[in-house]
């Protein structure tokens, strides 16, 4: 099963309305993505905690439907 | 926390032992690249681990993800503490800071 980049793009701004998301598709497949999300709601958070965030965000398809989604995340000043 | 049966397990496993890999295969034949990533860290800074490899039991494989709130594998945990997933324990070594962590808890390693 894949998702497109697009639609991870808009699960995570539902969620977090002010993030920048990159998302590079690493093998071209659909399947493996990396993804760089920037949000203000970061500040104060644990990288654990951030990391949280996005895959609440993705309703919990991480792990299952979207096999990989390497997430790197920070704030707009970092 | 939670009636989980599970949760007790793995609960005792992070509690008995210092640092905990729950990975998919074991350290010396990592199934997935992720898991194979976390090894390699933990293998070049010579920290002793215990690998947990979840494709051998169902029920952890299912129960770490709803215990830690972490829908992936490799799950790290040093002294009881979820550290983080394959991501974070790379820029963290990367960032030297799983070393301090480390020096922290009091566990050898190695420095590069």
């Amino acid at each position: 099963m894949a998702m497109d980049a697009a639609h991870i793009e808009s699960l995570i701004k539902e969620a977090l309305p002010d993030a920048e998301v990159h998302i590079d598709d690493l093998r071209g497949d659909g399947d493996h993505y990396a993804a760089r999300v920037i949000s203000k709601e970061f500040a104060g958070k644990s990288r654990v905690q951030q990391h949280q965030m996005v895959y609440d965000a993705l309703q919990g398809r991480m792990g299952g439907e979207l096999h990989a989604l390497g997430l790197q995340t920070s704030t707009p000043e970092a | 926390m939670s009636d989980n049966p599970v949760f007790a397990k793995i609960q005792s496993e992070i509690d008995e032992n210092p640092v905990v890999l729950f990975m998919k295969g074991n350290p010396m034949f990592p199934q997935c690249g992720f898991s194979a990533a976390v090894v390699g860290a933990l293998t070049q800074m010579q920290v002793k681990f215990k690998g947990i490899d979840v494709l051998q039991d169902g029920e952890i494989r299912e129960g770490i993800k709803a215990f830690s709130n972490w829908p992936t594998i490799p799950q790290l945990y040093i002294k009881g503490e979820f550290v983080g997933g394959c991501d974070i324990v790379k820029e963290m070594y990367e960032a030297g800071e799983l070393q301090k962590i480390f020096d922290d808890k009091g566990i050898d390693y190695k420095s590069a």
